[in-house]
C-alpha cells in the first residue's frame, strides 16, 4: 500500500501496461527496469489469459504469444521476486477472475504480498462480486482497484465510495485498443468520482500518443497506456526494449507539468 | 438454491435467487461497462415476465409461429428394439427453425423490442441459435448480427447462408479456437462496444445473471408440455428425462418443471468427443473444475493455471468448455446426473434413430439418444423415459457423411 501512495504524489502519473511473458519473461523483467528508469510511476503487468474478454485484438494477441511461450502464473511470481531484489517501482497485476480463482484466491494474494505486488486489477469482477477477492486482498494488504466506465452512471457513487488506492477510469465503451479520439466523458466521470471521494483517478482504454496523454493529464491524475505499448512489443519482439523505453520517456515528458 | 416446489412454477417465479446464484454457482462476473446493461435487462425481465400482455404475445408466437406444443412421440420401434423402458421423444426438432432454440429467442427478441432495442446480436455454435435469432429478428423487425467461430462456419456452411438469407450479418470469429467459446467472447466484446440500442440474445442457460434464469424460463415450456402430455398418455410421471448438455438450455428447459419431482431422474448427456479420458473432449461435468468465466461461476475445462482448455466434439453445439450454473448446482446437490457420450456413440445413435424411427436427429440430440440406448435396456418395461430431441439433423448430414468417409458437398 505504501508503494502505491507514491504513484500519484509527484505530479501526473504514467501507468504503462505490458503483458507478462510477451515475448518472454526475461524481456518483461528488463522492460520493468527500463520503464521504471524512463519515468513510469506504476507498472501494470498483465497475467495472460486464454480468453481476455475485455481486451481488443492487440492485447488478445499478446496474451496468446505469452501463453504460447509457456508463461505461467508461477513463472510471473518468480519474476516478481527477482524484480523486487533491485527495483521498487509500484506494480499492479491485471488479470481475469479465472486465473486467480483457479490458483486459489488466498494463495494468489498471499504470493502477491510475498512478491511485492501492490495491487490487482480484474476487469471481469464488478462491484457486486467484489467479495470474491476483497477479503483476501485485505488479508494480504493488496489493493483491489475499482473500475468505473462511461456507462456506470449512478453506480459511480457506490463504487467510488468503496474504492481504494486509485480508480481505473475506462475512457470509452468497448474493449482495449488504440482510438483516434479520447472521449471527454472521462473528465465528467472524474469530477463525479471526486465529489464522492478524494481518490486519484487514472484513465485508460484507447490512449496511444503523447498528445492524447497530455490532453487526458489535464484532468486525470494518471494516464494508463496498454495497447500502444503492447503493439511495440508485437512489432519488435525481443528487440522491443529500447523502443518501449523511448515511448515511456515521451509519454512521461508529455504529461509532466500538467 | 434450495428446491422449493412452488418456485418451480409458471415462467420461473424465482429469477432473483440470492443475486442470481444457484448454490455457489452463477453470479455476474462481467466488466463494469456492461453492468448497467444487465441490470436494465433484469429490471425489464422482472417487469414483463408476469405481464399478461407479454405472456399472451409470446404464447401467440410460440403457437402460431413456432408450432408449439411440440409432439411427445412414443418411439415404439425403438422401445421394442431396446427391450426396456418405454421411450418418448420430445420433438423439439419439429419447431420452426428445427430446434428448441426458437423458444428462447422469441422470448428474448420480444423482450428486447419491449425494451426499445433495435438491434440484436448473438453467438452461435452449430448455427441453430444463430438461425433462430436471425429468424426472430426478421419477424420482429430487428437488425441482427451473428458471431460464429470460423471453424464452425466451415462445419455448418448451410446455416451461415441460412442466416444471411434471413437478413443477418454473420461475423466469422478468428480468435482462439474459432469455436463456440470464442463466438461468446466476441459477442460479449461487441455488446461492450454497443449496448444502448443492442440486446445480446444469449443462446444458452449460461453467462451472467439474469441470462441463465431468463433462458431457462423461456425454455421451460418444454418440460411443462411434457408433464401435461405424459400425464395424458400414461397417467403418471416419467422415470427418467434425458437431454444433451453443452451450455444446457434444452436440458434445463426439460428438467426445470420436474426438479421438485424427486422420483424423476434427470440425466444430462455431455459431449465426450474422442473420449473423456483424452484431451479431445468437451465433457465439462466429467473433467472440468470449478471456475469463473463468461460471467458465471460454474465448472469449466481448464488447465492448472485456469487457462480455458480448447475443447472438442463432433457437435459444434456442444463444443463448449463450460456448463450453465444451474446444471452445476443440480450436480452438486445430487439432483441431476451427467454422463459423457463420445463422438462414435453419438454418430451411431444418429444413424440408429434415422433407421429405426425415420427421424434424423441433430448430432447434439444424438448424444441423448446414444445414452438412451445404454439406459433403456436396464430399465423395466413399465418404466418411462422422455428424451429431448432438441433439434433435427438435416444440418449434420454432410458432416456425418464425411465422418463415415463419404465425400459429399452441401
Amino acid at each position: 500500500m505504501s508503494r502505491l501512495k507514491e504513484v500519484f504524489s509527484a505530479g501526473k502519473a504514467f501507468i504503462p501496461f505490458i503483458t507478462a511473458g510477451d515475448p518472454s519473461l526475461e524481456i518483461t523483467e528488463q522492460l520493468v527496469y527500463k520503464m521504471a528508469e524512463a519515468g513510469a510511476d506504476l507498472i501494470e503487468l498483465g497475467i495472460p489469459f486464454s480468453d481476455p474478454v475485455a481486451e481488443g485484438p492487440v492485447i488478445q494477441a499478446a496474451d496468446r504469444r505469452a501463453l504460447e511461450a509457456g508463461t505461467t502464473t508461477d513463472g510471473i511470481f518468480e519474476m516478481m521476486r527477482r524484480i523486487r531484489r533491485s527495483c521498487d517501482i509500484p506494480i499492479a497485476f491485471m488479470t481475469y477472475m479465472n486465473p486467480v480463482f483457479s490458483y486459489g484466491t488466498d494463495r494468489f494474494m498471499s504470493n502477491c504480498k510475498a512478491c511485492g505486488v501492490d495491487a490487482v486489477i480484474v476487469p471481469d469482477l464488478p462491484f457486486e462480486e467484489r467479495n470474491e477477492l476483497l477479503p483476501f486482498c485485505d488479508k494480504h494488504r493488496v489493493v483491489f482497484v475499482s473500475m468505473i466506465a462511461p456507462t456506470s452512471g449512478e453506480r459511480i457513487r457506490m463504487i467510488a465510495d468503496k474504492a481504494e488506492g486509485f480508480v481505473y477510469c475506462v475512457s470509452s465503451t468497448g474493449v482495449t485498443g488504440v482510438r483516434h479520439e479520447i472521449c471527454s466523458d472521462a473528465e465528467v466521470m472524474i469530477s463525479s468520482i471526486k465529489r464522492v471521494k478524494n481518490i486519484p483517478c487514472a484513465v485508460g482504454f484507447g490512449i496511444s500518443t503523447p498528445e492524447q496523454a497530455a490532453q487526458v493529464a489535464e484532468y486525470a491524475d494518471g494516464v494508463i497506456i496498454g495497447s500502444a505499448i503492447v503493439d511495440i512489443a508485437a512489432r519488435y519482439g525481443s528487440e522491443c526494449i529500447p523502443h518501449i523505453e523511448e515511448f515511456t520517456r515521451a509519454i512521461k515528458k508529455a504529461i509532466s507539468n500538467k | 438454491m434450495e428446491i422449493h416446489p412452488k418456485e418451480v412454477s409458471f415462467r420461473g417465479g424465482c429469477v432473483k435467487v440470492a443475486k442470481g446464484r444457484f448454490g455457489i454457482h452463477g453470479g455476474q462476473y462481467i466488466p463494469e461497462t456492461l453492468m448497467n446493461a444487465v441490470i436494465e435487462l433484469e429490471e425489464a425481465y422482472s417487469r414483463y415476465k408476469d405481464d399478461p400482455g407479454f405472456i399472451g404475445e409470446l404464447d401467440g408466437l410460440l403457437v402460431n409461429y413456432a408450432g408449439r406444443p411440440s409432439l411427445l412421440y412414443l418411439a415404439e420401434k425403438m422401445t421394442n428394439d431396446l427391450g426396456g423402458a418405454r421411450i418418448y421423444l420430445k420433438r423439439e426438432d419439429l419447431n420452426h427453425t428445427g430446434s428448441h432454440k426458437i423458444n428462447n429467442v422469441l422470448g428474448q427478441v420480444l423482450l428486447a423490442k419491449k425494451m426499445g432495442k433495435t438491434r440484436v446480436i448473438a453467438e452461435t455454435g452449430a448455427g441453430q441459435h444463430g438461425v433462430a435469432t436471425a429468424t426472430a429478428a426478421a419477424l420482429l423487425g430487428m437488425e441482427c448480427e451473428i458471431f460464429m467461430g470460423l471453424e464452425d462456419t466451415k462445419r455448418q456452411t448451410l446455416n451461415v447462408y441460412r442466416m444471411e438469407l434471413l437478413g443477418a450479418k454473420v461475423h466469422p470469429v478468428t480468435t482462439g479456437t474459432q469455436t463456440l467459446k470464442d463466438a461468446v467472447n466476441e459477442t460479449m466484446r461487441e455488446w461492450t462496444r454497443r449496448m444502448a440500442d443492442t440486446h445480446y440474445v444469449l443462446g444458452s442457460v449460461m453467462g451472467p445473471h439474469p441470462f441463465p434464469a431468463i433462458v431457462r424460463d423461456f425454455q421451460s415450456v418444454i418440460g411443462r408440455e411434457v408433464r401435461r402430455q405424459i400425464m395424458a398418455a400414461e397417467g403418471k410421471l416419467p422415470d427418467a428425462l434425458l437431454a444433451c448438455v453443452g451450455g444446457g438450455s434444452n436440458a434445463m428447459g426439460l428438467f426445470y418443471e420436474f426438479i421438485g419431482d424427486r422420483d424423476v431422474r434427470l440425466i444430462g448427456c455431455e459431449a465426450a468427443g474422442a473420449g473423456a479420458d483424452t484431451d479431445k473432449t468437451a465433457a465439462t461435468m466429467t473433467v472440468g473444475k470449478p471456475g469463473i468465466f463468461h460471467g458465471m461461476r460454474s465448472y469449466f475445462c481448464q488447465d492448472e493455471y485456469g487457462q480455458i482448455a480448447p475443447v472438442y466434439s463432433i457437435s459444434a453445439g456442444l463444443d463448449y468448455p463450460g456448463v450453465g450454473p444451474e446444471h452445476a448446482n443440480l450436480r452438486d446437490i445430487g439432483r441431476a446426473e451427467y454422463v459423457p457420450v463420445t463422438d462414435d456413440e453419438a454418430v451411431d445413435a444418429f444413424e440408429y434413430l434415422s433407421r429405426i424411427e425415420g427421424i434424423i436427429p441433430a448430432i447434439e440430440s444424438s448424444h441423448a439418444v446414444a445414452y438412451t440406448r445404454k439406459l433403456a435396456p436396464c430399465m423395466k418395461k413399465d418404466q418411462i423415459m422422455v428424451v429431448c430431441l432438441s433439434g433435427r439433423g438435416d444440418k449434420d448430414v454432410a458432416a456425418i457423411a464425411r465422418y463415415r468417409g463419404v465425400d459429399i458437398h452441401e
